[in-house]
């Protein structure tokens, strides 16, 4: 060891700290100035399984229209119950449809950052625009599924109706939501590599307990209110019930709905980027 | 006072400062790698921990083109990698006037995307606006030489073709301090040549450049100074025929 203070020389020569978090406000300047970047990202990647795969662009739709097909089929026809909602088939489509937009950011935000070690290895860029390009990369996937999933409703007889200009604020809300939720997810990834395993376990509750293939409102007809009360706090469930109400006919969303959705997006939001960024410095390292 | 009394007068103030700087890797171990694990090496339930760097400082002034050397393993690319601030050191830090640049030879950008896509999105993460880095693109493909297979996706790439295009990307813009990872060695003669000017041109613009290499020859050609890092440790640093000289004595053994 040399006896030479490198500290005191750093610093009276007004040297910085490399690889310091820069403080937030400052990050998300930063993280403004290059959204270029995160766009440009999710758009190629979107190109990129698109001229790979022979239907390409197809696949966006052709999987959630066969997962409602498969429980359409089950839930609708083979197993057929009181629990079945009117209208069914848009009634299940919209419900496949929007979780499929929360279920695959959840999924993609969570590999965010394993996913682009290389990336991240190689070149300095504040790392919350990996998760953030992945939910850009959702959000684009979302225009071509939601247009089949308006094609699907109006050819099976439902109104269009003022009500549905309120479908983007909903969505635009559930942005938000999954936002927080891929920024969350991808830096726990980070931390514990596992939490990739149980992404689909969660999502599968998830799916069951949100009433896609049935309506939990009906389900729970004869039940205490307080239970009813307890699932509507289930973001996901109001998202969809939120989309399903303007859209479906026969379908209500409560006022709390609206509340829970309004809460839990901004509070999942501000969660999510506080959380990713406090971990900013850790990225590269593991 | 940025000036010390004891540094030469042709040298300007610090410009990157290097604090004791330690990092330490957590992995976990399979079998085999325990089987040969030498002194670096820590075992922790099945966790290892990797100290790959043990308390390195010095400090840099501004117009000094540095190279780094030492054996497969010893700390180099770790050494390189934290003073561009993409690893974080467990204890001790770098400091530095501005946030240094990498350009090591083994990371593709995004190895599905064509050669295009990769060009504009790394000068997009580097920091270009869209514009900016709409009108570097052109000269970015040509001194990379590769337009030919610049819609190539870039896993086709031989990795000689990669680092080129990796290299170009990075002296696109203009970088107070450099840090350059073995880039050097894998493109061919012409390539070598034009990228050792520009790094010669970069320096000259009052710029700062760190070279890692296994070429001797590249480094005494560059460098105005070495450090040798051997085990993660600091062993040598100085005028580079001295270093180099001991280096290799060291390494015949």
């Amino acid at each position: 060891m040399t006896d030479t203070d490198y500290e005191k020389l750093a610093t009276d020569a007004g040297l910085e700290r490399v690889g310091a978090r820069a403080p937030l406000g400052e990050y998300l300047k930063e993280l403004w100035a290059r959204r270029h970047f995160a766009y440009t990202l999710a758009r190629y990647r979107i190109q990129a399984t698109m001229s790979e795969n022979r239907l390409g662009l197809g696949w966006i739709v052709i999987r959630p229209i066969f997962t409602a097909i498969i429980f359409g089929t089950i839930f609708g026809v083979i197993m057929s119950s009181d629990s079945r909602p009117d209208n069914f088939v848009p009634f299940l489509v919209v419900g496949v449809f929007i979780f499929e937009f929360f279920s695959k950011s959840f999924s993609a935000g969570a590999k965010s950052i394993t996913s682009n070690a290389s990336l991240v290895r190689s070149l300095n860029f504040p790392r919350m625009l990996l998760p953030i390009a992945a939910v850009i990369q959702q959000v684009f996937e979302l225009v071509p599924i939601i247009a089949v999933m308006t094609l699907i409703i109006v050819g099976f007889g439902e109104p269009i109706t003022w009500a549905w200009l309120l479908v983007p604020v909903i969505l635009a809300l559930m942005t938000m939501f999954n936002l927080g939720i891929a920024l969350i997810s991808a830096r726990l990834t980070v931390h514990l590599r596992d939490v990739t395993q149980i992404i689909p376990l969660l999502t599968r509750i998830l799916f069951y307990s949100s009433g896609i293939f049935y309506s939990l409102e009906q389900v729970l007809e004869d039940k205490p209110a307080w239970v009813l009360k307890v699932v509507e706090l289930n973001p996901i469930h109001d998202f969809i019930t939120l989309v399903r109400a303007q859209m479906v006919t026969g379908n209500e969303a409560s006022p709390t709905m609206w509340w829970v959705v309004i809460g839990s997006s901004i509070t999942m939001l501000v969660v999510g980027v506080i959380f990713f960024w406090r971990a900013e410095e850790r990225y590269g390292r593991d | 006072m940025t000036e010390t009394p004891t540094a030469p007068p042709k040298l300007g103030a610090p410009i990157v400062v290097a604090n004791d700087v330690h990092v330490e890797y957590r992995t976990h171990a399979s079998g085999k790698a325990l089987a040969n694990g030498g002194s670096l090496f820590k075992r922790q339930k099945g966790i290892r921990v990797v100290h790959a760097l043990k308390g390195v400082s010095f400090e840099v002034r501004e117009g000094e083109s540095i190279g780094v050397i030492g054996h497969n393993g010893s700390g180099k690319s770790t050494l390189m990698r934290t003073i561009a601030g993409l690893t974080t050191a467990t204890q001790g830090a770098v400091y530095a006037a501005s946030r240094p640049a990498l350009l090591g030879v083994n990371a593709a950008l995004i190895p599905d995307l064509s050669g295009e896509k990769n060009v504009l999105l790394g000068a997009l993460a580097m920091g270009h606006s869209k514009a900016d880095a709409e009108a570097q693109y052109e000269d970015i493909v040509e001194f990379s030489g590769l337009s030919e297979f610049i819609d190539l996706p870039m896993k086709t790439y031989s990795s000689g073709m990669q680092a080129r295009l990796r290299f170009s990307i990075a002296v696109s813009r203009d970088h107070q301090i450099l840090l350059v990872d073995e880039a050097l060695a894998v493109g061919d003669k012409a390539f070598r040549d034009k990228s050792e000017q520009r790094i010669r041109d970069l320096r000259e613009q009052a710029g700062t450049v760190f070279l890692v290499s296994h070429s001797m020859r590249s480094i005494l050609d560059t460098c105005t100074r070495v450090l040798w890092i051997d085990h993660g440790n600091l062993k040598m640093d100085g005028d580079p025929k001295t270093v180099v000289k001991a280096y290799q004595a060291s390494a015949k053994k």
